[in-house]
């Protein structure tokens, strides 16, 4: 089984977000940049099918600036057989854009499945997945929380809105990972030795910029300061009475 | 004319409640366009309850393309086959559709169909000549970002609970054509699997009752659940990261970046710090209330109205007072 994880490199969670100069982009000086959580999910799923059968290979393919390196490495070290990065210094608002780079890139890799988070933490566009998938013309299943896989059919569940949607697909495909498939693991220190070694190919690229101009990046509306309204049990009254008359929520 | 075109939902012969707020977003657009609304919905049977109702959020005409096998559950590739069809031909200045656990799915499908960009969670949307300005959260909310979409038909999807539904009456004329093809697609949903009855989706519900780590133990969050029982089917319970990764919660209930991002009319947080990633998902919410031990908790800052004391004493009294409102 051949399977490629479209991964990104995505400033970490916990950072705390200052627009740049140009009032477009992200301040990134002293950001600290992981893999995209939601990839972690995709990556892990690869490694355990290839665990499971035995043998097979485990592609990870990214887009990004040269620093992207060390996010394939990364992905390398937990496991990953190899490494493409099809390098670009700006990745444009437009998703399409970017699907269509990449569908370029796997379009004859032979992968049995494609997998990618099912969204970037980042620029949370939730689509660059099924957009490969409608491109290269394969069976999609978006934000899987369960896989099994039988020959050339699969099974995945994804959640919806008060329930589990239990979806059928042939493959090959794309899916889309979400949290709750799987525990991702951490790197050993010989994996770490090892993903230096491992082949990492880099394909300069330009993308066009597509269709969406970002005209301004802006903080999120400020929330006034609000009150303390007591402490303990004895300022529940009061609280209701809050939410009732002045929010007027209740 | 020029149209927007709005795609709607609907679950076992009902509309659900975000094809609300689709139409009334669909309707502000095309008032800015000098356009019409045109509603889609695809669905098992022409006959879906509330679709009468729809001119009245402003549909000048609502189309419900049925079909009894294809349509009985979400069917991928055969909406995405039936909305590109319907959204072909450069009648349409946008499509759009609720950023909802199926829009999500949709409309990167539509999009990419019709070689057309995507805005993903859109919380405002205007029109400058004939481009799309459309308002959308990055950093999941920790910053804003503001875009112009040149493309034509431009497809966003909405985040729910943002587009507050209005009334804007229009004739909604009618029309229940049938799906001619009977291709359902190579993905097929076989069964849903319904969540226990009566329980509310975190991102959907108009009251979040969320706890973290100050609940001390998965057992205790029973107070919570009572709390948002209290409010009569309207309030869901949701989570913290470290609570979720604890495994005291299902990640589908987890608040924050790497979890939903919500907008409920309230939300409570009990017993959560307030780490960055949690903010991120719930700063949006129209009302904050936070109930912590610890005064200088983060939470009080995003917080409208804070008690500082015991969960196990406050939350219990909360529930008593709610119940009393409603009795």
């Amino acid at each position: 089984m051949k399977i490629a994880v479209c991964i990104k490199r995505v400033p970490d969670s916990e950072t705390r977000v200052k627009i740049a100069a140009d009032g477009k982009t992200l301040d990134e000086a002293g950001v600290k940049f992981i893999v995209n959580p939601y990839d972690e999910f995709a990556l892990e799923e690869a490694l355990r099918r290839k665990e499971q059968a035995g043998s097979g290979e485990v592609v990870v393919v990214s887009l990004g600036p040269a620093a992207a390196q060390e996010t394939i490495r990364a992905a390398l070290a937990i496991g990953a057989d190899s490494g493409v990065l099809l390098q670009a210094d700006r990745v444009p608002a437009d998703g399409l854009e970017v699907a269509r780079a990449l569908a370029a890139e796997l379009k004859d890799g032979g992968f049995d499945l494609i997998l990618f988070g099912k969204v970037a933490i980042d620029d949370s566009n939730h689509q660059v997945g099924p957009m490969v998938a409608e491109l290269l013309g394969l069976p999609c299943v978006t934000a899987i929380t369960h896989l099994e896989l039988g020959a050339g059919q699969g099974t995945a569940e994804r959640e919806v809105e008060g329930g589990i949607e239990v979806v059928e697909f042939p493959f090959p495909a794309v899916l889309t990972t979400d949290k709750g498939l799987n525990e991702p693991r951490l790197p050993s220190l010989k994996g770490i030795m090892a993903a230096k070694k491992k082949p990492l190919a880099v394909k300069p690229i330009t993308l066009p910029a597509g269709s969406i101009e970002v005209l301004a990046m802006l903080p999120p509306p400020d929330r006034k300061a609000g009150k303390i309204v007591g402490e303990g049990g004895a300022a529940v009254p009061e609280l209701v009475r809050l939410l009732r008359e002045e929010a007027k929520v209740l | 004319m020029t149209s927007v075109l709005a795609v709607l939902e609907q679950r076992d012969g009902a509309l659900r409640g975000v094809s609300h707020e689709v139409v009334t977003a669909a309707r502000r657009l095309a008032d800015a366009l000098g356009g019409t609304v045109e509603a889609l919905l695809l669905a098992p049977r022409p006959d879906v309850k509330g679709v009468d109702a729809l001119g009245r959020f402003g549909a000048d005409k609502v189309t419900v393309l049925h079909h009894a096998t294809v349509f009985a559950r979400y069917a991928p590739e055969a909406c995405a086959r039936a909305v590109t069809t319907r959204a072909t031909g450069g009648k349409h200045a946008a499509v759009l559709l609720a950023a909802s656990a199926t829009g999500r799915d949709l409309a990167p499908r539509v999009a990419a169909q019709l070689g057309v960009p995507l805005a993903s969670d859109a919380i405002d949307l205007s029109a400058d000549g004939d481009a799309l300005v459309v308002t959308r959260p990055v950093y999941a909310g920790k910053a804003l970002l503001k875009i112009k979409m040149t493309a034509r038909p431009a497809v966003v999807s909405l985040r729910p609970s943002v587009f507050t539904p209005v009334e804007r009456p229009k004739a909604g004329t009618l029309e229940t054509p049938s799906l001619a093809s009977g291709d359902s697609g190579r993905v097929v949903v076989r069964e849903v699997k319904a969540a226990p009855a009566g329980s509310l989706d975190v991102g959907e519900a108009p009251i979040v009752v969320s706890g973290g780590r100050g609940l001390k133990e998965p057992a205790n969050f029973k107070v919570l659940e009572d709390l948002a029982r209290a409010f009569g089917g309207r309030a869901a319970v949701g989570a913290s990261r470290a609570v979720v990764d604890a495994g005291w919660r299902p990640h589908a209930d987890q608040v924050g970046q790497t979890g939903k991002t919500v907008s409920p009319t309230l939300y409570i947080a009990v017993g959560i710090s307030g780490a960055i990633q949690h903010l991120a998902g719930m700063r949006t919410a129209k009302v904050i209330v936070a109930i912590n031990r610890d005064k200088d908790a983060p939470i009080f800052k995003v917080a409208d109205y804070g008690i500082v004391g015991d969960l196990f004493e406050v939350v219990p009294k909360l529930t008593e007072e709610i119940k009393k409102l409603d009795g």
